[in-house]
């Protein structure tokens, strides 16, 4: 069965037709790319799947259990950890504090246990800090060292979004949602993140669904295509069938253009 | 003063730093010198060592002052610096503009001055005399339960609306402590004084915990201080676990701090909570240590001075806020009426001469500045006698040395009629030109500046200390925050990159 799976959803703001009921898999350790056009409805799959909004219709399906109407820190306490296209670091924060405050949803110590600092408390922490720490080391030398204590804000774009992944990651999700991971990436970084999205799934076995307009991005990482149009899926295959498809030039292109070629 | 960095000697730029490693590192060794060395001595003592010293200079403060010296300076800072630590928990650390803050504060106190006093509920309801240990847990937990009470509705506002919701908030508790003195439910019941109004709740019993009585000055100021240890050693562990994490993380972006599994409205409550509780415990020990509660203990004013020390000190920094509540207490003290207009003086023209000192380089500059007011003052102090003999009889506040060299350089008529008030005026244009000029100008401007600074304060301001006090107190912070916008300690916050 299918980790992940949404069931004809839907979504509206007024009268914009945003998702339009929306089927949709994702398997265990599988890679699945949502292209389309600027407005196609994909960042807004993203905030519907992370319950920013509820579906109007539909159903949402982790693990075959339903994550409607949960609030976003339940969904991802089951399991769904998501990046921004825009980023959403906390700034103020030190690199490994912004990993670390992501943990909140597996660990446990309140404020009494806190204060009292119970050996459970101080194991915990110990093991905060441990991930923290591996989640970082997963970018190599780019993030740890003396970046850990660096402030979020003195980094470069590049390692801001890597610093996303690695805050993602350390809310130890089985789906990791990327939304535009190389977006105002040079040619060599994209490329690197083209590797790391493999190696996230080959070496930490998470299963990612990724919004991305690089093709190369695109083709580099994607078991699967599912390419959105006005809320509508148009298109689903491996990444050679959705590019030559037609209703796919057409969304990109425009129809005069595809009729023409 | 620009051209005066240390010499870019660099050899070859690192690689694999970047720029805020270089900066950080460039900032640490740019300070060269012995006030450099001190300071990164000083960056190195540990946060534990802090506290030892704390506790150990708050220990013998008692043998060093008198009793109301102490309570002047020493239980007031505690208390304030207790009233910060809270607030920096809501404002600081969650970043939830809480103006209803000083509501807490009074709940806590009011609660137990209703639970430990002689206080009458109605005709036949008086004195109830509950002990401390079961009053000011009491106490906090009725503040800790309003500012949940409070929280919950207000959980999904943030910023500007946030405020004015807890300002509404603050005003009634204001309203209600006031006129609470004759409370009917629905008019059914004969009118309960639940608050004792305008008049407040008289005779208040001291704390009595078991063994600890607190009775005197010096007693309640060893009860603060160790209640101010325990709580800024629970507020320094909570900050560094995962509740303090997820509390920085809802303020730099409430969001992202939600979707990264951080349930933002309980952690706000919390924040609330924490916040109220510790206002509350700082309210129970006011009412015991004053042995009654008014009105006027928490209206605006007072929660306009824990913000001041909040963001004066640097929002966000414990050590800070300790800090902001000392320095803000402690000047306006010295700046209260009782204050003798004499050590005022002296305080003025010192603090003068230090920014002098401090601010001017390099010493040529200096030379000619101070050498520049002593030949403009006299000059001018010989024109004007020649004018008006009068012009120079007038009577000098300053005495010593000071009021010598005032004496010499400044114009002190004896009848200044309307001089002042025009003084005052040109002076502060002038201060406005000094922010507006830079290099020659600004060192010609200064001498005349301060000579007419000199005949404000001794012919308007000294005269004047009610009002003097606040010009003092608001320049003050004036000067303090354009010097330090993120607070003495705090950290310089980004907003958008």
């Amino acid at each position: 069965m299918a980790l992940f799976g949404l069931r004809g959803v839907s979504k509206s703001f007024g009268g914009l037709q945003v998702l339009s009921d929306l089927d949709m898999e994702v398997g265990e350790g599988e890679i699945v790319s949502v292209i389309g056009p600027n407005g196609a409805g994909k960042t807004t799959l993203f905030n519907v799947i992370t319950g920013v909004y509820p579906p109007d219709k539909g159903d949402i399906l982790l693990d075959g259990r339903s994550i409607v109407g949960l609030e976003p820190h339940e969904i991802t306490k089951r399991g769904v950890a998501r990046t921004f296209q825009t980023l959403r670091l906390f700034l103020n924060m030190t690199v490994k504090e912004n990993v670390m405050a992501a943990a909140y949803g597996h660990t446990r110590a309140g404020v009494l246990r806190t204060v009292l600092r119970t050996p459970g408390m101080r194991r915990e922490e110990r093991e905060i800090h441990r991930l923290a720490e591996e989640c970082l080391a997963f970018f190599g030398e780019r993030l740890v060292g003396y970046r850990f204590d660096q402030p979020a804000y003195s980094l470069s774009y590049a390692n801001r979004r890597r610093l996303e992944i690695a805050r993602a990651t350390a809310a130890r999700p089985q789906l990791l949602l990327l939304d535009e991971p190389a977006a105002g990436m040079n040619p060599v970084e994209t490329h690197e993140m083209t590797e790391l999205i493999g190696r996230l799934r080959a070496e930490a076995g998470y299963t990612i669904l990724v919004i991305e307009h690089d093709m190369h991005v695109v083709e580099g990482i994607s078991d699967r295509v599912v390419a959105l149009d006005h809320g509508v899926k148009i298109a689903e295959g491996t990444f050679d069938e959705v590019a030559t498809d037609a209703r796919v030039i057409d969304a990109y292109l425009g129809s005069s253009r595809a009729d023409r070629m | 003063m620009a051209g005066e960095r240390p010499h870019p000697d660099v050899p070859t730029p690192r690689i694999g730093a970047d720029e805020w490693v270089s900066r950080e590192q460039e900032h640490r060794e740019g300070r060269g010198g012995l006030t450099g060395r001190a300071l990164s001595l000083i960056e190195r003592i540990p946060p534990a060592t802090w506290l030892v010293v704390f506790i150990a200079i708050a220990a013998v403060l008692p043998l060093l002052m008198n009793t109301g010296d102490l309570n002047r300076y020493g239980l007031n800072v505690a208390l304030f610096a207790l009233l910060a630590l809270g607030l920096n928990v809501v404002v600081g650390w969650a970043g939830l503009l809480d103006l209803g803050y000083v509501a807490f504060f009074g709940i806590g106190a009011y609660t137990y001055a209703l639970l430990s006093s002689s206080h009458c509920f109605t005709e036949t309801t008086c004195g109830v005399h509950w002990p401390g240990w079961a009053t000011i847990p009491i106490a906090i937990a009725t503040a800790a339960l309003v500012g949940f009470l409070v929280g919950l509705p207000s959980r999904r506002l943030s910023g500007d609306y946030l405020a004015i919701v807890t300002l509404f908030f603050a005003q009634l508790f204001l309203t209600v402590a006031a006129q609470g003195d004759r409370v009917s439910a629905l008019g059914l019941t004969s009118g309960v004084n639940l608050t004792g109004g305008p008049n407040g709740v008289p005779d208040v019993d001291p704390i009595r915990i078991f063994l600890i009585r607190p009775t005197t000055v010096e007693a309640y100021y060893y009860f603060t201080v160790v209640a101010l240890v325990i709580v800024a050693t629970a507020l320094w562990l909570l900050i560094r676990s995962r509740t303090g994490r997820a509390w920085t993380s809802l303020r730099e972006d409430a969001l992202a701090a939600e979707l990264m599994g951080m349930p933002v409205n309980s952690l706000k409550l919390l924040a609330f909570s924490i916040g109220a509780a510790i206002a509350g415990l700082a309210g129970a020990i006011l009412a015991a240590e004053q042995t009654g509660v008014f009105p006027g203990n928490f209206n605006l004013a007072i929660l306009i001075t824990i913000y001041a020390m909040v963001i004066l000190g640097g929002a966000g920094s414990m050590a800070g806020v300790v800090l902001g509540a000392i320095v803000i207490t402690v000047v306006f003290e010295v700046l209260s009426p009782t204050t003798s207009p004499e050590k005022l003086s002296l305080l003025f023209y010192g603090v003068i001469l230090v920014a002098l000192l401090v601010k001017i380089r390099p010493w040529w500059r200096l030379a000619f500045v101070l050498g520049g007011t002593v030949v403009l003052g006299y000059a001018v102090r010989v024109i004007a006698h020649a004018v008006s003999a009068s012009s120079t009889e007038g009577e000098v506040v300053s005495g010593g040395f000071v009021g010598d060299v005032v004496e010499l350089l400044v114009v002190t008529p004896a009848q200044p009629g309307n001089w002042p008030k025009y003084a005052y005026i040109a002076l502060i244009v002038a201060l406005l030109a000094l922010t507006r000029l830079d290099g020659w100008r600004r060192t010609l401007l200064i001498p005349p500046t301060l000579l007419l600074a000199a005949f404000v304060w001794e012919t308007l301001l000294v005269q004047q200390p009610t009002v003097t006090r606040f010009i003092l107190f608001g320049a003050l912070l004036v000067a303090m925050m354009t010097a330090r916008p993120q607070g003495l300690l705090g950290k310089l916050r980004v907003e958008i990159v």
